[in-house]
């Protein structure tokens, strides 16, 4: 059950990646994206994850992509690209140097756990509680986790994100009369 | 492994288990299904009796089967498909709107036995389950996970028709659908920090008395917001930019036909019913008996099916509300619509859910409750009068450099 469980997931995660790198119409490369995420959701419930799969589909599939989209459709440039028009030279031979890094250090890591099977970590405080009750989705251990342990690093997320809107407020406003953006002062 | 059900924890294929399963999911989708059928004849009739017109009434007893009629005439017309659309997602936009509806039946608990603090188990054919085909711990959140999922169904099908119209509808629904998410999200999250629990089993135990359920623990003011949102994530008047016809032709869905149209028309629908028995859910107690001033069950005559009509009677009041505000309240304009949204659902549901966290800390710190509410509430009405000042504020400088687009 588990490994078909996984063998359907692990099919539409790697189908939707493939697509959204094939398909060259953008609104069919970002459902390809939806396909991944909802693998990857239903990945997450097969590991005992109820939450991070429902946030996983709240946030991502439901709130990002749907932005991406709408965004295709405002811009109207749901268009097929040429993939032949190179925007920046360098960006090809830079992909496949980044992609060969990456194939080679996965191809590492799996050698390497082949020698070491069992890593031994020292699970945290709210591991161990999450592993006393599972029937709750974890989200007490997560919440005791996030806004004890990790507080700072939360709240730096969080700051992170509000200088993000900021900055794309600031970018998609139109200059005052009298005001430039591009050099700060008036012309 | 999946945790949904507590029949699924052992389960052998041809068991008992397995049948109880299958009868459940068979009987949710056919009472869905007629449901909507019943919901749709509902909406015309009690419409036809606020604007003094008979409604449909040849089709059956008192007109009863007109839906069947127009479905089974919307089965045999011809399915076109525009020359521009883009035909995968132009055929597979129906179901993305119609299944999430459907899915959100399987965390409604549904009826069962409550009284005394009892988890709402029953014993159908010897074994024991709940009358809810799933009780996943995320209940609540695989809700919004599902409403956040309902918007592509919509904007999909407005943008696949290749044509002008629907692309507006679609553009308007997903704007509509995401920031109303939000304030649907945040009023939810009061009933959540009331009852302790995200799973919907969990919230209905919790609400055992009148004074439990979540519209009075949480001070009513999250239910409206809720109300509020849920309709403009139905799209439902006074909330209907999205098939405004006056303007859009008929939006979202105009280049459908056939079944495809019916599809869309059934999520549409199915969506208000499910709509309506979540906010029971979540506010009203479900299935809890309506107890007042201590006396006992009134419908405990009909044995275990008491909270099925419970929930019955109190689905089909939000119902006859909804019908209620499509007879009675014009369609909102685009920026009323969002002005209502972000300006005083978001901030109202977020200060309300401080508030609420507020009183909760000042019961575990042993505070006085009225100091703790007139000190909220005046943090709560400083913070409106600095966010209606600097909405004044952008609003004259706006008006000062004259319009930007």
């Amino acid at each position: 059950m588990e490994l078909f469980v996984f063998a359907v997931a692990g099919l539409m995660v790697l189908g939707g990646a493939v697509g959204v790198v094939v398909r060259t119409h953008p609104v069919h490369a970002a459902l390809s994206l939806v396909l991944t995420l909802f693998g990857i959701a239903v990945l997450f419930v097969a590991q005992d994850a109820q939450f991070l799969a429902a946030v996983e589909v709240i946030v991502y599939a439901g709130a990002i992509v749907v932005l991406f989209l709408f965004v295709i459709m405002l811009l109207g440039i749901d268009q097929a690209e040429n993939l032949h028009v190179e925007p920046f030279k360098i960006q090809r031979p830079v992909a496949i140097a980044v992609g060969a890094g990456l194939v080679s250090l996965l191809g590492l890591a799996v050698i390497a756990s082949r020698e070491h099977p069992v890593p031994v970590v020292t699970p945290s405080q709210a591991v161990t509680d999450a592993a006393l009750d599972p029937h709750d989705g974890n989200i007490r251990a997560l919440a005791r986790d996030v806004f004890s342990d990790h507080v700072l690093a939360f709240e730096l997320t969080s700051v992170l994100l509000v200088i993000a809107v900021v900055g794309t407020v600031i970018l998609a406003r139109k200059p005052r009369k009298g005001e430039s953006y591009v050099t700060g002062s008036a012309q | 492994m999946l945790a949904v059900d507590t029949l699924l924890d052992h389960i052998k294929l041809w068991s008992t288990e397995t049948l109880i399963i299958l009868i459940k999911v068979v009987v949710v989708f056919i009472v869905g299904l007629v449901g909507t059928m019943l919901m749709v004849w509902f909406e015309r009739k009690v419409i036809a009796f606020m604007q003094n017109r008979i409604g449909p009434n040849k089709a059956g007893p008192k007109g009863l089967l007109q839906t069947l009629a127009d479905g089974t005439k919307l089965f045999f017309k011809e399915d076109l498909i525009p020359d521009k659309s883009d035909r995968f997602v132009f055929k597979l936009a129906p179901y993305l709107a119609f299944v999430p509806a459907f899915l959100v039946w399987s965390v409604v608990p549904l009826g069962g036995n409550f009284a005394d603090g009892r988890d709402g188990t029953v014993k159908i054919l010897g074994k024991a389950t709940k009358l809810q085909l799933a009780d996943p711990p995320v209940g609540v959140l695989l809700l919004l996970a599902l409403s956040s999922i309902a918007v592509y169904g919509i904007m999909l099908a407005g943008w696949s028709s290749g044509s002008k119209y629907p692309l507006l509808g679609s553009v308007r629904a997903s704007a509509q659908m995401i920031s109303y998410e939000a304030a649907l999200g945040l009023s939810l999250a009061t009933v959540i920090l009331v009852t302790g629990t995200l799973s919907t089993n969990g919230i209905v135990t919790s609400q055992f008395s009148l004074s439990r359920w979540s519209i009075i623990a949480t001070g009513v003011v999250p239910f409206i917001v809720f109300l509020i949102a849920a309709t403009a994530e139905l799209n439902r008047p006074p909330f209907d930019l999205v098939e405004a016809e006056q303007e859009l032709v008929g939006g979202f869905n105009t280049e459908y036909s056939s079944i495809r149209f019916a599809l869309f028309f059934l999520a549409e629908f199915m969506n208000t019913i499910t709509m309506s028995g979540v906010i029971v859910t979540l506010f009203f107690g479900g299935p809890q008996p309506l107890k007042i001033g201590g006396n006992s069950n009134i419908l405990s005559f009909l044995g275990p099916f008491s909270g099925t009509v419970w929930l019955l009677l109190k689905v089909l009041v939000f119902l006859y509300i909804y019908v209620w505000f499509r007879a009675t309240l014009p369609r909102l304009r685009y920026d009323q619509l969002m002005n209502l949204g972000w300006k005083l659902m978001i901030p109202l549901a977020l200060g309300w859910f401080m508030l609420l966290a507020f009183f909760r800390v000042g019961q575990d710190e042993g505070w006085n409750r009225w100091v703790v509410g007139i000190a909220g509430l005046a943090v709560m009405g400083v913070c409106a009068g600095l966010l209606q000042l600097a909405s004044k504020v952008s609003a004259r400088n706006r008006e000062r450099e004259g319009a930007m687009f």
